[in-house]
């Protein structure tokens, strides 16, 4: 049953593309939490939150998001998520105010709140000094800074991002961590996949850790070392044994 | 290796991308190369029936010509030579910013001036051969109906060719320097798109003026030109003379061609490395825009469509295409100038040209709104539907094409009522005839990739054409006869259900 304290609930949630990508994967997540997504390449994670955000249809399966079945009331659903991808995409030709001014008015802010959350969270990124600027000249960090400026703008109860630490600097990626970390502080969930480990282990309350389009595991760093048997290894070595045996067994 | 090897593995290289670019233009996806070069084939073999109706007349012309034929001929010679030289400020462009592989080269330990010789070569040589790949058919049948004399045009069309690379890439060096990478890439395209436009409107301009038509050959076979024409000894008639056959005539040419290739590679090669290396730096512009002192959207359908006029007011492509669109109008409105005055003169040709020119225009700037967008994930999780973001885009189709025709039609109005009225009809349903197209052939795309768009469909691109074509024919018909519209507007309906039926979107 979902209710108000799970975030993200989905079941049994299949996409096939010439094999299949997702096999009924059952995932929840709880609100205010923050939830990282693990897996090698080809795993399913980015086809999975790209149907949880709407971006995907799935062959199967439901997807539920604070309670709103999000297959039967996509408007809904998105009303209170954001999705960041790791390409940022974002518009050559505007710059960061604009295209914050666009995405308030696409989730309906009022324009006053809006621009008063935009300047503020642009200043926090470090890019006071290009608010008038055409992104067109913006560094990969900087854009991917712009995108997730966009992501929060409009105060999304669901934050999903695809490895959205690709590509920054050391610095870049401390602005971004600390601002997603304040963000589930506040009471935001944070679902994030990543090939970076580290950062799992240091900043996911759980981890799924994907194979094959499958859960194979899920839990707590403690709870995963629990599971595998393994009590002092790292996530990393927990990551190779768990999809190992998981290639294996397949 | 030593540096003659190199150099002529480096020709062999440019040729090779020079080659693969020419396929992707005209073919997109690698399966359909094939298919594509034998319909180009068979349109290349197909060109020679108009280029039969056009200039098959002219095969048996006498030498030495008299006044109005060598008026005529070097009047066409200047035109081919504008588009090839528009043609070729384009590759120089692209050269310029679009090659990805600058950096390799820039980084290899090989003499820069020498490898970029070869690369002004191989653009001189592709402009070379796309200017006879069209002129062919022409010269073909001016060689079946008048003989051997005629193969040297072919002379001529490689002297244009030469000339006008040398032209372009001066000119784009110069531009370089004079403006800096950052504007030139759009000042490149806006010169270019004037060069192509510019000749042919220049005669209808003067054709208007002196002689209330829009025929260009009225102009150039009046007694007033013939007048102010040099003598026949001048140096001016040296491309029409060599056109015909003559060879002391072509030679020369030839020849000047070649030294002022020779001279813009001798000049320009040792900047051009620096001229690529300041476009490629141009990764931090640091332009500013116009700013926002207040937010002001106040729905979402507001924000796509403020986010929608942003993108259009600072494409470059379209700033240049909307420029053509509206010089090209200048001959019309021209026209229509002069009808105040003049009732005599055939104002009714006001109307087919604006309905063509408003088709073509919509249809591009559906295909950049529509399927030119370059936050897709955004739009796609945002909390809209589907048919909301379709709306506000096509509605900023709609007004932009109010926008730009709205004072033509308005003046018509105040000319002829009646025909104001069909001409806004028509500018209508052809707006809305090809932006359905680009809705129904929609595909996900960045806006950079405008250039390529005719690949990703032929159909559209050719449903598209027909139809403005179509809407066009049946307007003027509209206002000549009108019972005889009924048909024209059913073919155009028809055109329009058939592409529908064919188009992935269907049902």
């Amino acid at each position: 049953m979902t209710s108000e304290l799970t975030a993200l609930q989905v079941r049994g949630l299949t996409k096939r593309f010439d094999r299949p990508a997702v096999d009924a994967l059952d995932l929840e997540v709880r609100a205010g939490e923050f939830y990282a997504l693990v897996g090698p390449n080809g795993a399913g994670k980015t086809t999975t939150l790209r149907m949880v955000a709407g971006l995907l249809p799935p062959d199967g399966g439901s997807i539920s998001i604070f309670g709103i079945d999000a297959l039967r009331d996509p408007v809904g659903a998105k009303q209170v998520m954001a999705w960041v991808s790791d390409e940022p995409m974002i518009y050559d030709k505007l710059t960061p105010e604009e295209y914050l001014e666009f995405v308030a008015g696409l989730w309906g802010m009022a324009p006053a709140r809006a621009q008063a959350t935009a300047r503020q969270l642009l200043i926090s990124l470090g890019l006071e000094a290009q608010l008038g600027e055409r992104c067109e000249g913006f560094s990969k960090g900087m854009r991917q800074k712009v995108a997730l400026a966009g992501a929060l703008v409009h105060d999304p109860r669901l934050i999903i991002l695809d490895e959205p630490l690709t590509g920054l600097d050391a610095i870049s990626a401390r602005h971004v961590k600390s601002l997603l970390g304040d963000r589930v502080r506040a009471g935001c969930t944070v679902i994030m996949t990543t090939h970076i480990l580290e950062v799992a282990e240091r900043m996911a309350d759980r981890i799924g850790v994907i194979a094959a389009g499958r859960l194979v595991a899920e839990g707590t760093l403690a709870e995963l070392r629990q599971v595998s048997g393994r009590t002092d290894h790292s996530l990393e070595e927990l990551f190779i044994a768990l999809v190992d045996n998981e290639a294996a067994a397949a | 290796m030593s540096s003659v090897t190199t150099l002529s593995w480096f020709a062999r290289h440019e040729l090779r991308l020079a080659w693969r670019e020419w396929l992707a233009m005209i073919a997109g996806r690698r399966g359909r190369r094939r298919a594509a070069i034998i319909g180009f084939v068979i349109l290349a073999a197909l060109l020679h029936l108009p280029a039969w109706a056009v200039i098959g007349r002219y095969a048996e012309l006498s030498t030495p010509l008299d006044a109005t034929p060598r008026i005529v001929i070097s009047a066409t010679i200047c035109l081919g030579w504008a588009l090839i030289l528009s043609q070729a400020i384009e590759s120089v462009t692209r050269v310029f910013y679009a090659r990805a592989d600058l950096d390799l080269i820039m980084s290899s330990p090989t003499t820069l001036t020498e490898l970029f010789a070869v690369r002004i070569s191989a653009i001189a040589l592709s402009v070379t051969a796309m200017a006879l790949l069209f002129a062919t058919p022409f010269v073909d049948v001016l060689l079946l109906g008048g003989g051997a004399r005629w193969l040297a045009a072919l002379g001529v069309v490689i002297a244009s060719g030469l000339s006008a690379t040398a032209v372009a890439i001066a000119v784009t060096i110069m531009l370089f320097r004079l403006i800096g990478p950052a504007r030139t890439r759009l000042v490149a395209q806006i010169v270019a798109a004037i060069i192509g436009a510019g000749f042919v409107i220049a005669l209808q301009v003067a054709a208007i003026l002196s002689t209330g038509t829009l025929s260009r050959f009225a102009i150039l076979t009046s007694d007033a030109v013939a007048a102010l024409a040099p003598a026949a000894e001048s140096i001016v008639w040296w491309p029409a003379r060599a056109v015909t056959g003559d060879v002391t005539a072509l030679l020369p040419l030839l020849s000047v061609s070649l030294i002022l290739l020779g001279i813009v590679m001798a000049i320009f090669s040792p900047r051009f490395a620096e001229t690529v290396a300041s476009a490629s730096a141009r990764a931090a512009p640091g332009r500013k825009a116009w700013g926002i002192r207040r937010f002001r959207v106040r729905s979402r359908q507001q924000a796509l469509r403020r986010k929608e006029f942003f993108l259009l007011a600072r494409d470059p492509w379209l700033v240049s295409q909307t420029l053509m669109q509206l010089l090209y109008l200048l001959p019309p409105a021209l026209l229509l100038w002069r009808s105040f005055a003049d009732k005599s003169v055939g104002l009714a040709l006001v109307t087919p040209v604006v309905v063509m020119a408003a088709g073509q225009l919509a249809g591009g700037l559906a295909w950049l709104t529509i399927s030119g967008e370059d936050a897709p994930d955004l739009v796609g999780t945002a909390p809209l539907r589907q048919t909301q973001v379709i709306r506000a885009k096509v509605e900023v189709v709609l007004i932009a094409i109010g926008i730009v025709f709205a004072p033509l039609l308005a003046a018509l109005g105040f000319a002829s009522p009646w025909q104001s009225t069909i001409t806004t009809a028509g500018v209508a349903v052809a707006a809305l005839s090809a932006t359905a197209i680009q809705l129904w052939f929609r595909v996900q795309a960045r806006r950079s990739q405008f250039r390529r768009r005719q690949t990703s469909s032929r159909l559209a691109t050719f449903a598209e054409a027909f139809c403005s074509i179509g809407w066009a024919a049946t307007a003027v018909i509209t206002l000549i006869l009108p019972l005889a519209a009924l048909p024209c507007g059913l073919i155009t309906v028809g055109i329009l259900a058939l592409t529908w039926a064919l188009s992935p979107r269907r049902g």
